[in-house]
This record gives structure tokens, C-alpha cells and sequence, in this order.
């Protein structure tokens, strides 16, 4: 390949980070299902653990099968550095670990995933790092959440289950404004269909568990370091910006440069807290990633024909998918993501709690369980499952009302997916 | 020359072509960007010499410390510049002086009316890039550390001949 030639993203998809086994010539990533490596003598281990070579000791740290997953994944989303870890909740818990101190704070907006919204909400508070909740709909509202101890601002870029298409442009701009970075959760959208890092994003987290890794069979999460934040400049991330201690007083900044968020959330964060990805799953998802433009555009197009029939179903109130051209977010779905508003969207239906239970329970070919972004088409009611650990107003603030349906619009011919959901509403 | 952008051939021509690396600026401190370089280059078969006038005689990286370009008792392939971008220009001056073939700017020095110098003197120039990193990059290491090569490859990685996690620089790119 030409040296000036930029690779597209179907190649990256498919290349990036994975070259043949240099050992054996396979040319699928092997999975290096193993829990240590063996040091070549002990000055390549001291060279190792004092980080001043490249190369692999012990699974919980790194592993060749992560790194070719890591690799792909900064890449794909244009990135300096990735790390791989067990969860999307790991990567989470991960970047707020580098980046937080006791007493800080971080301004999250309220309009997330359930699950983020108990971590942030409840398990932080363990640590003494307290969330200020902002409206995502709103940049204004983030500034108005700042304050002296504001560490970082963390949105989804598509909010789930909100149908929310959010404005990241303007958000990190309160960001850039306040000194602090903006970590966005790019799960939904994936970047085959919105990059964060063009519209100002700093820390990109994923599940790679959903559209990334794509069949529903392994749980991952990863933490992208853009490479744009200046550590060492700000002077207010001491795991970056001071010696460190378990390093002989090393700083990481000046070390790593513009990818040393990423290698101190891995040989600090992800080395002491411990939520590494297994080999396996690495593989799994990896090979999921090699296919993800031909899935997400399938997903977005069949979810794009599921929305248009139920808008005029007459026991569905509303359909909220950003990409019909009379939702709120239609024209941020233009300008974030053209290829298509994602695969998940929610609607409501007339006979509100009762008639969700009904529907889950009536539904063939879609799956009634608690996740996005499976080639099957998976069906949920927020309000009894996943959001139930909310209050009704909590609960009702992030989309999740009594009457709202979610879907995760499969990969099945699409007449299919559509004649199961017509069966299951006539039933209700 | 455009040194906003530098093609991954030819910065793997100098890394291949050349195995004297003369470290100006280079830190008695071993926690110090200029010592994990040393560290690396040494690791990968090249023969490197630390420069400091501060700290001529001390050891550093089991290499002994010399005062100046002038006082290294080889030819000198590639001089490294971890110092300011403004010292730069009379490093580069000394630098075509010894015969050097290459300047080496660090990551955040640039100074390009030295550049100017040293290309009219027949000597290539890097600027705003780190050696260690490019090493790894093209051999492929640095993906260890989930770090994005920008690169590219359907070729089986290259073992490098002093250990089984070591990668060296294929010459067919």
C-alpha cells in the first residue's frame, strides 16, 4: 500500500493493529490464552516493569490478543492509544480512576444508561467522587455545573435509552472552556457512524459488548485517549502529571507524551483495580469489528424501516428515533451521524406499564432480555427491567417511562422483524 | 522538505541506514524521556552515546557521558537533540561539523532555519518525532501498549535476534 494513502475505515476495520503471527504466520489473530510471558533475561524484565520497553508480562496488564483489539479500536476512532478492558463499566470506573481524587467531581448528563447512572450515582460516592448531573440536551446547563473541584464531563453521544442525538460540539466547548477533558461514550453510535474525536471529544469510552463486538457473546469495554488534552499543561491530573510513586518518580506525561492517559489508566488503573478483558473475549469482538460498517448500516436502515411502520400503528403513541425527520433530533442526527441514527430506539405504547409486559411476553423472533446491539432483534420494557432500581421521576428523566418500549433492531430480513412485532401488538 | 509530515519509509531508511545515535541533552536521571530512549535504542543493537557538557565522565545506561559532539572518538550517524528548539541550530552547526549524517529533533523541538542547514549540508533532518517511538511504530512493539501505529501490514513481523518479544524493522516495509 502507497505510503500517502489513507486507509478507509472498512480497511481499518478489518487491519488495523493485526499483522500475521510474527511466530507462526497466522494470519486471524491467534488468542493468546495464557497469564504471563516469559522475560527474554532479567534486564528485558527490569526493562519491562520499569516501562521503558515494549512488550507483555502478566494478562491482567496487557495481552497480544487486547493489544491487536486496542489498536483496531484507536484506529477506528482516531485515536493515539486504547485500552481494552472487562466492561463497559470497567472503562468507566477505569478513566474515572485516572482522572479523579477524593472529593472531586465530574458532570455527567442525567440522560444515560441506567447502569452508568447507578455507577456514577451510587458506587462512586464510595470513592468520594460525587457526579453533578447536567440536562444533555442542554451545553448551558453544563457550565452551570461546573465548579473548582470539575474534573471531566462525561455524555453519551447517542444516549441510551433516550433516543438522544447529543450536541458534542457544544458540550466540549464548556469542557475546553472549564480546563477539563470531555469523556464521551460512543457505544451506541460506534464510529463507523459518529467519530467524537472530530467534534472535540478527549476520552472516548465503549461497551464493546453491543454494535462493536456485535453477536452478543462477550462483554468488553475500551477507553480511547484521543491525545488531545494537554496533562501536563493543566497541571490538575496528578496520575499523569506527578512522579509516580510505583515508577521510581517517573511522570507519565513527559514519558508517554500524547498517549499517556492511555498507559496511565492501563499500569495504574487497569494494573491495580484489575478488570482485564479476557484473550477470548478479545478475539470474539475483534473478529465482530472486522464487519462492523456492513452491520451498522444494516441495523441502522432495518431500524429506520421499524420506526417508519410503527408510527402509524394505532396502539403506539409515539416512536422516538432520531432518524424520522419529525423527531426533535432529526437535524443533529444529520449533522452527527448522516449514515443513520443507530440501531435502538424506543416508542410508547397506549396501554402504557401493562401493554410493555404484554408485548415482551407476545414477541417470536425478537429476544426479550437487557441488551443492544445483537444481530438479533432484542426487545425491552425499561420500566420493569432495566431502569426499575430508579425512582419514577429518574426513571421518566431518562426515557424510560412507564409505556416505553426499547428495541435493538436485528439483522434479519427486516419484513420478519417487522410482521413479529405486528403479531405481538395485535395481542396487546 | 515537508517536515509537517513524514513518510514511514523514510524514517525507516534512517532507523535501518544508521547505528551511531549521539544523545545531546541526555538526562543522568533515569526517569527521564531522554534515559528510556537510550535505554530502548541500546536494546535494539545501536551503539549510543550520551552528550551532556553538565555531566561529562558519569555513566549513564551503562554508556559513559561526553561533554560535547566534539569529544566523541566515533563517527557520529544520527545526533539526537533533547534540548530546546532555539538550541537546536548550534547543535545542528557541530553536528554538520563531526560529519553526521542525520539530525534527530525530539518530540516538541523544531527549528527550521536548522533543518535548513543541515539538508543544505547533504544531512537528513527529523523533527517533532521520537526515535523510540517511530522504532516501535514500524516494528510493530508499540501495538504491545495499544498504542496506533498508522500502519498497515499483511507481512509477518520481523523477531528481533536478541529475544522472543522483540520486533526489528522489516526492509521491504
Amino acid at each position: 500500500m502507497s505510503e500517502e494513502r489513507t486507509p478507509g475505515f472498512d480497511t481499518l476495520a478489518i487491519h488495523a493493529g493485526a499483522q500475521p503471527d510474527a511466530s507462526t504466520g497466522a494470519r486471524a489473530t491467534p488468542i493468546y490464552q495464557t497469564t504471563s510471558f516469559v522475560f527474554d533475561d532479567v534486564d528485558h524484565a527490569a526493562a519491562l516493569f520499569n516501562l521503558e520497553t515494549f512488550g507483555n508480562i502478566y494478562t491482567r496488564i496487557m495481552n497480544p490478543t487486547q493489544a491487536v483489539l486496542e489498536e483496531r479500536m484507536a484506529a477506528l476512532e482516531g485515536g493515539t492509544a486504547a485500552l481494552a478492558v472487562a466492561s463497559g463499566h470497567a472503562a468507566q470506573a477505569v478513566v474515572l480512576h485516572t482522572l479523579m481524587e477524593p472529593g472531586a467531581e465530574f458532570v455527567a448528563g442525567r440522560q444515560l444508561y441506567g447502569g452508568s447512572i447507578n455507577q456514577f450515582g451510587e458506587a462512586f460516592k464510595k470513592f468520594d467522587w460525587h457526579v453533578k448531573w447536567a440536562d444533555t440536551t442542554n451545553a448551558e446547563s453544563f457550565r452551570a455545573a461546573i465548579t473548582p473541584k470539575t474534573k471531566a464531563i462525561f455524555v453519551e453521544s447517542v444516549a441510551n435509552p433516550g433516543g438522544i442525538i447529543t450536541d458534542i460540539e457544544a458540550v466540549a466547548a464548556v469542557a475546553k472552556e472549564a480546563g477539563v477533558p470531555l469523556i464521551v461514550d460512543n457505544t451506541l453510535a460506534t464510529p463507523y457512524l459518529l467519530k467524537p474525536k472530530d467534534y472535540g471529544a478527549d476520552i472516548i469510552v465503549h461497551s464493546l459488548t453491543k454494535y462493536l463486538g456485535g453477536h452478543g457473546n462477550s462483554i468488553g469495554g475500551m477507553i480511547v485517549d484521543c491525545g488531545t488534552f494537554d496533562w501536563m499543561a493543566s497541571g490538575r491530573y496528578p496520575s499523569i502529571s506527578a512522579p509516580c510513586e510505583s515508577y521510581h518518580g517517573m511522570v507519565l506525561g513527559e514519558t508517554f507524551g500524547n498517549f499517556a492517559f492511555a498507559i496511565a489508566a492501563r499500569v495504574l488503573g487497569l494494573r491495580d483495580l484489575g478488570p482485564a478483558i479476557s484473550p477470548m473475549n478479545a478475539f470474539l469482538i475483534l473478529t465482530g469489528i472486522e464487519t462492523l460498517p456492513l452491520r451498522m448500516q444494516r441495523h441502522c436502515d432495518n431500524a429506520l424501516a421499524v420506526a417508519e411502520w410503527l408510527t402509524s400503528h394505532d396502539k403506539v403513541s409515539w416512536v422516538n428515533y432520531a432518524g424520522l425527520p419529525d423527531n426533535q433530533f432529526y437535524q443533529m442526527a444529520r449533522r452527527y451521524c448522516p449514515k443513520g441514527a443507530g440501531g435502538v430506539f424506543t416508542f410508547g405504547l397506549k396501554g402504557g406499564y401493562e401493554a410493555g409486559i404484554a408485548l415482551v411476553g407476545k414477541v417470536q423472533l425478537f429476544s426479550h432480555l437487557a441488551n443492544i446491539g445483537d444481530t438479533r432483534s432484542l426487545i425491552i420494557h425499561p420500566a420493569s427491567t432495566t431502569h426499575r432500581q430508579l425512582a419514577d421521576d429518574a426513571r421518566a428523566r431518562a426515557g424510560a417511562g412507564d409505556d416505553v418500549v426499547r428495541l435493538s433492531v436485528g439483522l434479519e430480513d427486516v419484513g420478519d422483524i417487522i410482521a413479529d412485532l405486528d403479531q405481538a401488538l395485535e395481542a396487546v | 522538505m515537508d517536515h509537517d509530515h513524514y513518510s514511514d519509509a523514510y524514517i525507516r531508511d534512517i532507523l535501518l541506514g544508521h547505528r551511531v545515535f549521539a544523545v545531546v541533552g541526555a538526562s543522568v536521571k533515569t526517569i527521564r524521556p531522554s534515559y528510556f530512549v537510550m535505554k530502548y535504542l541500546l536494546a535494539k543493537g545501536f551503539d549510543v552515546i550520551p552528550v551532556n557538557p553538565g555531566h561529562g565522565g558519569h555513566i549513564v545506561a551503562d554508556q559513559t557521558v561526553v561533554p560535547s559532539l566534539g569529544d566523541i572518538d566515533r563517527p557520529v550517524d544520527v545526533v539526537d537533540i533533547f534540548r530546546n528548539s532555539d538550541a537546536a541550530l548550534s547543535i545542528t552547526e557541530e553536528a554538520i561539523r563531526i560529519g553526521a549524517k542525520v539530525v534527530w529533533m525530539q518530540i516538541g523541538v523544531r527549528n527550521d532555519d536548522a533543518a535548513r542547514l543541515a539538508e543544505s549540508a547533504g544531512l537528513k533532518v527529523v523533527m517533532n518525532r521520537c526515535p523510540k517511538i517511530e522504532y516501535g511504530r514500524l516494528s510493530g512493539e508499540i501495538g504491545w501498549a495499544g498504542v496506533n501505529s498508522r500502519t498497515l501490514s499483511s507481512k509477518r513481523p520481523v523477531i528481533g535476534s536478541n529475544g522472543g518479544q522483540q520486533r526489528s524493522l522489516r526492509k521491504d516495509g
